[in-house]
C-alpha cells in the first residue's frame, strides 16, 4: 500500500466521542481483511443466476430492432405453438395500471414525462424497447421462440442528436408534448451579469460529456416467485427496498406481501439503482402463471436496456481578472436523457449544478439544465451521477483559463481556492460545504508528483517523437444523500426521504446481527460496517454479522448509491449500536450497584471506571438481558435497536489527482503511466476498502476519457451493442495506482465520515483529459473533447498542424 | 427439445454423466446441470473471462466451449481449487489484497491466474497485466488483483492447479 500512514496520521484529527460514538476504536481505523470474501473467492456466492425454483420457467423478451416507429401488428401465433412456450404477451395482456416510476417533481417546475410501459404500447422509440414477453419451460428455448414472435413495424422518422432534437422540424418523440424538450431548471446565485463584467478575460468551451454505460459484470437478473398471496423477487439491484413499493403499487399487491431480496450483487456502478420493466414484468407472469419466472439478461441486451449515464454537451464560460481570480461561471447543460424517464432520469444532470462551484471562491455561479429526448435509452444515475459531468465541465476549464492566462495550472487553482474550513461553506448558490481543505491535500499530492521533473522527462521523450503530459484535478463532490428536508418533494423535488435505517441484535448468547437497510454491491460493507459496530460493542468484528438487501429482514431501507452509505447507513448503524451499548450500560450499572454514566468499555467489558475487574461482557449483558429478572425497574427486557438517521446536510468529500500520460503523434496512442490520487473522505473506517473504492473509480473515470463510449448511430441503432466494441479498459492499459489520503472530519454525522465511492470517476476523466491537452499542446492543439481515442487525437493533431483530418 | 447427447465430465475429481443438447454450452453445463456455479456468465461475446475455467490444465472461457466438444476432459472450477479446507495460494492472496469487490469476476480471475503462473511461475507485473487482458473486472480497477497475482507468484504452491492430474 503506498498510503503513507504516518503522514496521514498528522492530518487527522481524532473523532469526537460522543453517546453515538463512544468508540473505543479497536477495529474502525484497520485494515481488516473482507468478511463476504471466503464465500466469494471459493465460488460459494449466491448470485441470482445460482437460484433457482422448483417448476421455474425462464423468460425471454422481444425486443424493437428499430429506433422509433409505429406497431402495425404483432403475430404471437408461431411462438405459442412452439413445444415448452407457456406464454407470450404483448402490452393489451398486462394489465399493469401504472407506468413505470420517475421520482423527481421540482416544484414549480414542468416536467414532461411521457408513460412507460413494461411493454410497449402502439410505438416502439428506441432500439431495444420491448414489445412482447416470452415466457417457457427452457432457457434456450424461450430464445428460439421470441425469434418467432413476429413484430411488423412502419418507420418513423428518428433524432439522435439533442441539438437537432431541439429544433422545430425535428422528428417528435411524444407526440402529446410537441416537443422533445423536457425541462428547463436553473440554479444560481451571485450577480453574474455583474462578475462577467469585471472580468479582463473570458473563457468558453463547449464540452462534451459523452454516453458511458455501468457495465457491472455481473449483467442484470430477476427470479420472481409469486405463490399464496405473497411475492418474493430476487433481483440484481440496488435498490430492494425502493423497489419494493413499486412492485406493490404497479402490481396491486399490499406492499407487507412484497419481498425484495438483493441476493450477491456482482456490481452496479448506479446501472442497477432503477426500476426496471424486466423486475416487474417477470414478477407479473409469474403472478400470471402461478410458477416462478426467472429472467436473466444477456450483455448484448444490458448495452441496449440497462441505463446509461453522462450524455451532455456542455457550454461553460467563466470570467477571471488577470491575476486568475474567478468573477463569474456560467454553464449551460444540454441533457440528452433517452427516449424515456426513468427513476431519477431528468434529474440527474441537475446534480451538477449543486457542485458547479467546484473547490473555488465563485462570487457568480448559474447552472441552466435543458434536459431532451431523443431514440435512445435513458440516462440515469451513473457512477458520479451529475458530479463528474460538473468536475470535468470546472476542472478542464481551468486548464483552459490558465492556458489563456499563461498561468500554472495550480497557481491558479491555490489563487481561488476556498480556504480551509470545519464548519461549513455556504457557496453562492446557497449550498453548504461541510469541510474542506484543498490546500492540504494538493500539498500532499505534490509529495508524490513533481511536475517539474515530468516536464523534464517531457522535454527529452519529445525527441524520441513521444509527447508527455502532466494534468491535474481538484475537486469536491456532494453525497452522502441525503437530508430529507433539502431533497424531499418541496425542496429539490425527489418523492421520497433520504434517511437510513439500521438494526443491531444481541442475541441471547452476545452474537450480534447488523442489519443494515443500504444494499452494498461490492463495497465491503458487511466489513465496514462490523467494525464500526464491534467498537461500540466492545466486540470483535468477526462477531458481528451484517445482513442486507432483503426487505423481510429488517426496517425499511433506502439502499445503496451517491455514496451515501457509510455517511448515512453507516452513522445509523453507529447510533443503533449507540443505543445498545446505553441499555447494556444501565444493566451493567444496575447488576453492579454503580452508576451508568461510570460504566466504560474497557478491553471488551462494560466495567466500572476505575474498578476494572468489576464488568460484564457484552454476551453476559444480553443474558441478563433476555433472563430480565435483575435489570432496572421499568426497563423492557431485550437487547434489540435500531435507528432511522436522517442527516443534517450532505458531505462534500475532495482531493486532488494527477496523472501521467504519453501520447504517440504517429497513432494517436495514449499510454497512461502514472496516475496519482489523494482523496479525503474523512476518518478511515477501512482504509484497505478506501483504497479499493478509488482504484476502481479512478479506472471508470479513465474508461471513459480514453476508452468507453455508448454510440448510436444516426438512425437510432446501438453501435457499440457488446464488450466487443464497447472497451472496457483492461488490466493491460492500466498501471498501478499510488494513492493516499488526507483526513478532514466531517462535521455533520459522529463517525465523521464522507464517502467515497465515486469520488475516483469523478476526478479522473478531467485529470486524463488535462494531461492529453498537455502532452499535445506542443503540436499545437489546445482542446479537445472525450472519449480520447486514438483517431479522434490524431485528428485533433493532423488539424493543428493546418492539415485535413480524414 | 432436440435430441440430446450423452457427455462424461470430469469435475475437480469427480465424473459427471449428462444429457445434453448439442448446442449447450459448457458454463451452462457446469452452472445449471452440475450446480458447480461459481463460475459466472457476463457477456455474450467470450470477452469478459467470468466463465474461466481450466479444461485439461488449460485456462479457457466456458462459454465458448460447447459441453459436447468438453466430453471426457478434466475441468478444474473455481470450487475446485481450495482442497482440505485449504485455500490455494491465489484464493489466499486475493483475500489478502483485497483483489475482488463484488466477486463476480473473481473466479474467472482466480483460474485464469492459475493458468497464468503455471505458465510462468515468475511474472513481471506487465506480463501479469497482459495475462489477464481476457479478464474483465469493473471494480477493482485491476490494480490489487495485479498485486495478489504477483504476491501469489511468490508463495510455494501457486503454480500448482489443486485438481486433478493433468495428462493433455
Ligand atoms: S462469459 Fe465467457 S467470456 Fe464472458
Ligand atoms: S470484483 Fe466486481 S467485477 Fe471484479
Amino acid at each position: 500500500m503506498s498510503t503513507g500512514e504516518a503522514s496521514t496520521q498528522a492530518t487527522r484529527i481524532a473523532a469526537e466521542q460522543t453517546d453515538a460514538a463512544p468508540a473505543p476504536s479497536n477495529h474502525v481505523g484497520q485494515a481488516l481483511r473482507r468478511k463476504e470474501d471466503p464465500r466469494l473467492i471459493t465460488g460459494k456466492g449466491t448470485y441470482v443466476d445460482d437460484i433457482n425454483l422448483t417448476g421455474q420457467l425462464w423468460a425471454a423478451w422481444v425486443r424493437s430492432p428499430e429506433a422509433h416507429a409505429k406497431i402495425v401488428s404483432i403475430d404471437t401465433s408461431q411462438a405459442k405453438a412452439r413445444d415448452g412456450v407457456r406464454a407470450v404477451y404483448t402490452h393489451e395482456d398486462l394489465d399493469i395500471e401504472a407506468s413505470l416510476p420517475m421520482a423527481w417533481v421540482p416544484p414549480g417546475i414542468e416536467v414532461n414525462t411521457p408513460d412507460h410501459w413494461v411493454l410497449a404500447k402502439g410505438e416502439v422509440k428506441h432500439v431495444g424497447d420491448p414489445v412482447a414477453l416470452v415466457v417457457g419451460d427452457d432457457r434456450y428455448e424461450v430464445f428460439d421462440a421470441a425469434e418467432d414472435v413476429i413484430v411488423e413495424y412502419d418507420p418513423l422518422p428518428v433524432v439522435t442528436d439533442p441539438e437537432k432534437a431541439l429544433e422545430s422540424d425535428s422528428p417528435v418523440i411524444h407526440e402529446q408534448f410537441a416537443t422533445n424538450k423536457v425541462s428547463e431548471w436553473s440554479l444560481g446565485g451571485g450577480d453574474l451579469e455583474a462578475g462577467f463584467a469585471e472580468a479582463d478575460v473570458v473563457v468558453e468551451r463547449r464540452i462534451v460529456n459523452h454516453r458511458i454505460a455501468g457495465a457491472a459484470i455481473e449483467p442484470r437478473g430477476v427470479l420472481a416467485d409469486f405463490r399464496a398471496d405473497r411475492l418474493t423477487v430476487w433481483s440484481s439491484t440496488q435498490i430492494p427496498h425502493l423497489l419494493r413499493p413499486f412492485l406493490s403499487m404497479l402490481l396491486g399487491i399490499s406492499e407487507d406481501r412484497v419481498r425484495v431480496i438483493a441476493p450477491e450483487v456482482g456490481g452496479g456502478f448506479g446501472s442497477k439503482l432503477q426500476v426496471y420493466a424486466e423486475e416487474v414484468g417477470c414478477a407479473w407472469a409469474s403472478r400470471k402463471l402461478g410458477r416462478p419466472v426467472k429472467w436473466i439478461e444477456t450483455r448484448s441486451e444490458g448495452m441496449m436496456v440497462t441505463h446509461h449515464g453522462r450524455d451532455q454537451i456542455d457550454t461553460v464560460r467563466v470570467g477571471a481578472k488577470r491575476d486568475g481570480t474567478i468573477t463569474a461561471w456560467h454553464s449551460k447543460i444540454l441533457a440528452d436523457i433517452g427516449a424515456y424517464q426513468m427513476f431519477f432520469t431528468p434529474m440527474i444532470p441537475e446534480l451538477s449544478a449543486f457542485v458547479m462551484c467546484g473547490v473555488y471562491k465563485t462570487p457568480a455561479v448559474q447552472t441552466d439544465v435543458v434536459n431532451v429526448m431523443t431514440n435512445k435509452f435513458p440516462t440515469d444515475a451513473i457512477r458520479g451521477a451529475g458530479r463528474p459531468e460538473a468536475t470535468h465541465m470546472i476542472e478542464v476549464t481551468m486548464d483552459q483559463l490558465a492556458q489563456e492566462l499563461d498561468m500554472d495550472p495550480l497557481e491558479l487553482r491555490r489563487k481561488n481556492f476556498i480556504p480551509p474550513f470545519s464548519e461549513g461553506h455556504e457557496t453562492p448558490i446557497g449550498v453548504v460545504y461541510d469541510s474542506g481543505n484543498y490546500e492540504l491535500a494538493l500539498n500532499k499530492l505534490l509529495e508524490h508528483i513533481d511536475p517539474a521533473k515530468v516536464r523534464q522527462e517531457a522535454a527529452e521523450l519529445r525527441e524520441r517523437g513521444i509527447y508527455r503530459g502532466i494534468g491535474f484535478c481538484t475537486y469536491t463532490e456532494i453525497c452522502g444523500n441525503a437530508p430529507s428536508r433539502i431533497v424531499g418533494p418541496s425542496g429539490f423535488g425527489v418523492q421520497g426521504g433520504g434517511w437510513e435505517s439500521a438494526a443491531v441484535r444481541v442475541h441471547a448468547s452476545g452474537a450480534v446481527t447488523l442489519y443494515t437497510g443500504t444494499s452494498p454491491h461490492g463495497q465491503g460493507h458487511e466489513t465496514g460496517f462490523a467494525q464500526i459496530v464491534a467498537d461500540r460493542l466492545g466486540i470483535d468484528p468477526a462477531q458481528v454479522d451484517v445482513i442486507h438487501g432483503d426487505t423481510q429482514a429488517g426496517p425499511w431501507g433506502l439502499d445503496t448509491y451517491g455514496s451515501r452509505t457509510l455517511a448515512v447507513g453507516g452513522e445509523a448503524a453507529a447510533r443503533a449500536a449507540g443505543k445498545v451499548a446505553a441499555k447494556a450500560r444501565e444493566i451493567v450499572a444496575h447488576q453492579l450497584e454503580a452508576d451508568p454514566a461510570d460504566i466504560e468499555l474497557r478491553e471488551g467489558r462494560f466495567s466500572v471506571r476505575g474498578s476494572p475487574d468489576k464488568g460484564m461482557t457484552l454476551s453476559e449483558v444480553a443474558g441478563a438481558a433476555y433472563a430480565p429478572e435483575n435489570i432496572p425497574e421499568g426497563m423492557e427486557p431485550g437487547l434489540d435497536e435500531q435507528s432511522f438517521y436522517d442527516p443534517e446536510n450532505f458531505v462534500f468529500p475532495f482531493g486532488a489527482h494527477a496523472c501521467v500520460v504519453d501520447v504517440d503523434a504517429e497513432t494517436g496512442k495514449i499510454d497512461v503511466v502514472r496516475y496519482v490520487a489523494v482523496d479525503d473522505c474523512g476518518p478511515a473506517i477501512n482504509p484497505m476498502l478506501i483504497d479499493g473504492q478509488v482504484h476502481g473509480g479512478i479506472v471508470h473515470g479513465v474508461g471513459q476519457a480514453l476508452y468507453e463510449r455508448i454510440h448510436y448511430d444516426q438512425d437510432g441503432q446501438l453501435v457499440t451493442g457488446s464488450f466487443v466494441d464497447y472497451a472496457l479498459p483492461t488490466a493491460a492499459e492500466m498501471p498501478s495506482f499510488e494513492t493516499d489520503r488526507t483526513e478532514t472530519p466531517s462535521p455533520v454525522n459522529s463517525l465523521r465520515v464522507k464517502g467515497v465511492g465515486e469520488a475516483g470517476t469523478i476526478a479522473a476523466s478531467p485529470t486524463v483529459t488535462n494531461a492529453v491537452i498537455d502532452a499535445l499542446r506542443p503540436l499545437g492543439v489546445t482542446f479537445i473533447n472525450m472519449p480520447l481515442s486514438p483517431m479522434r487525437v490524431w485528428e485533433a493533431i493532423q488539424e493543428a498542424k493546418g492539415g485535413v483530418a480524414a | 427439445m432436440s435430441k440430446t447427447v450423452a457427455v462424461q465430465l470430469q469435475v475437480n475429481g469427480a465424473t459427471h454423466r449428462l444429457e445434453v443438447e448439442p448446442r449447450l454450452l459448457l458454463v451452462h453445463a457446469l452452472r445449471d446441470n452440475l450446480g458447480f456455479t461459481g463460475t459466472h456468465v457476463g457477456c455474450d461475446t467470450s470477452n469478459c473471462g467470468a466463465c474461466t475455467v481450466h479444461m485439461e490444465g488449460r485456462a479457457v472461457k466456458s462459454c465458448t466451449v460447447l459441453a459436447v466438444q468438453a466430453d471426457g476432459a478434466q475441468i478444474t472450477t473455481i470450487e475446485g481449487m481450495a482442497s482440505d479446507g485449504q485455500l490455494h495460494p491465489l484464493q489466499e492472496a486475493f483475500w489478502n489484497d483485497h483483489g475482488l469487490q463484488c466477486g463476480y469476476c473473481t473466479p474467472g480471475m482466480i483460474m485464469a491466474a492459475a493458468a497464468l503462473l503455471a505458465e510462468n511461475p515468475n511474472p513481471t507485473e506487465d506480463e501479469v497485466r497482459h495475462g489477464l487482458e481476457g479478464n474483465l473486472c469493473r471494480c477493482t480497477g485491476y490494480h490489487n488483483i495485479v498485486k495478489a497475482v504477483l504476491d501469489a507468484a511468490k508463495t510455494k504452491g501457486a503454480t500448482v492447479a489443486q485438481q486433478p492430474e493433468v495428462t493433455a
